[in-house]
């Protein structure tokens, strides 16, 4: 649906001299029909430029550009227009019009699209039921919470029936509830109508909860990319473990590990990090009933994804070396990691 | 009583030069209007990063707004005397004192537009943009409604100021209001006349404040 190949923007400082700053460097990336794509990284790091370069808000300075078997990279004019209605965005900001009601809003992708009066009033009242904004029809934007006009943003970027949805940071204005909710709803469009959805984000929950595949960027580079469940179980670059942490680890952890290192100096504390079906076997049973081992649970949290879930537990293990030796080589035998920390 | 406290105020009189003051006041209103916003438009729309970005076509129309707004209104009306005799034929009347209200408010106007826009989110100009939409139909659909609020409110300024300008204008001839607190009022020492045609200028600028006003919040549903 979605290739990208060989794609650079470069930016001309002002300054006589200075360096040229290259906001996407050289990306490679292909996007599946009815895929959710995530491109996670910090503000800064080409994420924005690379979402705009997908429906031409951008062009790249080298390398080409196919969404939905057109090439946005070269085409101009009206073509290009026209292409812009099958590629939607919405915006971290909402970007609604404040002089025109929920209804109006709606509308005028399709006032542009050239759709008749009639038939703009039935394809409106349709996408209100999609996002669930009966009876507020007649709002204006300023009446509404962000949550609402979120949903205003969705409907008006459905409106012409794309191919793809662009989300522009779309959740990052939001509180964790509403986030939610809108991911959901994304999730559930996603599915009903077989969308292509690629969306760039700074937080990993929104990777985690509704993404199949993501791309970690860095300086301008896509540093690691692959399926969810594969980059949450083994990230490669630093940046992704920083990311990988945000879900899986509470911030709290190293100084609790600290402080259990130091409260129980006999035994060991244990790592393990479960992913897919092996996050839902009963390892701590099977721990106790087979081994002579007095067994702590610390901390621990389980984090769902598209693909199965995701989770680290910190337990402690006392008893007799060999027992414990034995336990742990039971642990990796199965397909759980398992990771001693030492006392630091 | 009125006769007595105002022995030089015949209303008959009063009433021509104040139907004069306001058609004058009108015209170059409306004029003004469309043709501020033109160059508003323009204005914004060469602006830098925008639409039509285009440095020669902005400093050309900027340098342009920036002179005709500079100069004195009075000194405009003298500078401007062989334009208006070239299209109004005459430099007495009403009709006389309009190319030079308006030469005289449309830059001013328009600078105002140009910040009105201005302070439209970029983000929903972008918005349109990814949906597909024409110059045209943003500048129709997107720039002009967002802003509306200030343009009115733009205007409404505008308006007052044009009202004085009409009294200037009345001076050299072109008769309203400013014509008679000058000729019957000022130079024949009737202080009564300039007394009432300063009321009734006064009473004009309350109303269009008042309509202005009034608008502009109708209008704004932020």
């Amino acid at each position: 649906m979605i290739t990208l190949s060989n794609v650079s923007k470069i930016y001309k400082s002002k300054l006589k001299n200075s360096a040229q700053i290259k906001a996407v460097d050289n990306i490679e990336l292909q996007v599946a029909q009815g895929e959710i794509f995530g491109i996670i990284g910090y503000s800064g790091a080409g994420k924005s430029t690379l979402i705009r370069m997908l429906n031409g808000l951008e062009t790249p300075s080298t390398g080409t550009i196919s969404v939905a078997d057109r090439e946005i990279s070269k085409i101009k004019g009206a073509d290009l227009r026209k292409a812009r209605q099958e590629i939607s965005m919405i915006f971290q900001h909402f970007n609604l019009l404040w002089s025109r009601t929920v209804r109006e809003n709606i509308s005028f992708p399709l006032e542009i699209a050239g759709v008749s009066k009639i038939q703009r009033q039935k394809r409106v009242g349709e996408l209100i039921k999609v996002v669930g904004l009966e009876g507020r029809e007649d709002a204006y934007p300023s009446q509404l919470s962000g949550g609402q006009k979120q949903r205003v943003g969705i409907a008006r970027a459905l409106a012409n029936n794309p191919k793809v949805l662009l989300c522009d940071e779309a959740t990052s204005a939001l509180d964790p509830q509403t986030t939610d909710s809108i991911l959901d709803l994304l999730e559930d469009i996603n599915k009903r109508l077989g969308l292509t959805i690629v969306l760039i984000t700074h937080e990993m929950h929104v990777i985690r909860k509704i993404c199949h595949r993501v791309a970690v960027m860095e300086g301008g580079k896509v540093v690691e990319m692959g399926k969810v469940l594969d980059v949450f179980k083994r990230p490669q670059a630093q940046i992704t473990k920083r990311f990988v942490q945000q879900v899986t680890e509470p911030e709290e952890t190293k100084e609790t590990v600290e402080h259990l290192l130091e409260n129980y100096p006999n035994g060991k504390v244990i790592q393990l990090s479960f992913v897919g079906v092996s996050a839902e076997q009963p390892l701590i049973t099977q721990l106790i009933r087979n081994f002579e081992l007095d067994v702590n649970i610390l901390q621990g949290k389980i984090s769902q994804t598209q693909d199965g879930s995701y989770g680290t537990l910190f337990i402690h293990l006392d008893g007799p070396e060999a027992e414990m030796n034995k336990a742990l080589d039971y642990i990796r035998a199965g397909q759980v990691g398992v990771e001693v920390i030492e006392n630091a | 009583m009125l006769k007595n406290l105002l022995p030089n105020v015949m209303w008959d009189t009063i009433y021509d030069a104040t139907l004069e003051t306001l058609y004058m006041t009108a015209i170059s209103v409306v004029a003004t209007f469309f043709i501020g916003i033109l160059l508003g438009l323009l204005l914004f729309l060469t602006g830098k990063g925008n639409l039509w970005e285009n440095k020669v076509i902005n400093t050309v129309i900027s340098a342009f707004v920036n002179i005709f707004r500079s100069i004195p209104f009075i000194i405009l009306i003298v500078l401007l005397i062989p334009f208006t005799m070239a299209i109004v034929h005459t430099m007495i009347g009403a009709n006389a004192a309009l190319p030079a209200l308006i030469i005289g408010a449309a830059p001013f106007y328009a600078r105002m537009v140009e910040i009105a826009l201005r302070e439209i989110d970029k983000g929903v100009i972008e918005a349109a943009k990814s949906m597909g939409a024409k110059v045209s139909t943003i500048i129709f659909k997107v720039l002009i409604p967002e802003s509306l609020p200030a343009l009115v409110s733009g205007i409404t300024v505008t308006a007052i100021a044009l009202v004085g300008y009409t009294a200037m204008a009345g001076v050299v001839g072109a008769g309203g209001l400013g014509n008679l607190a000058y000729l019957e009022g000022f130079q024949r020492s009737q202080n009564d006349v300039t007394f009432i045609a300063t009321i009734i200028v006064l009473i004009i600028v309350f109303i269009i404040q008042f309509i202005g006003d009034f608008i502009t919040s109708k209008l704004d549903k932020r």
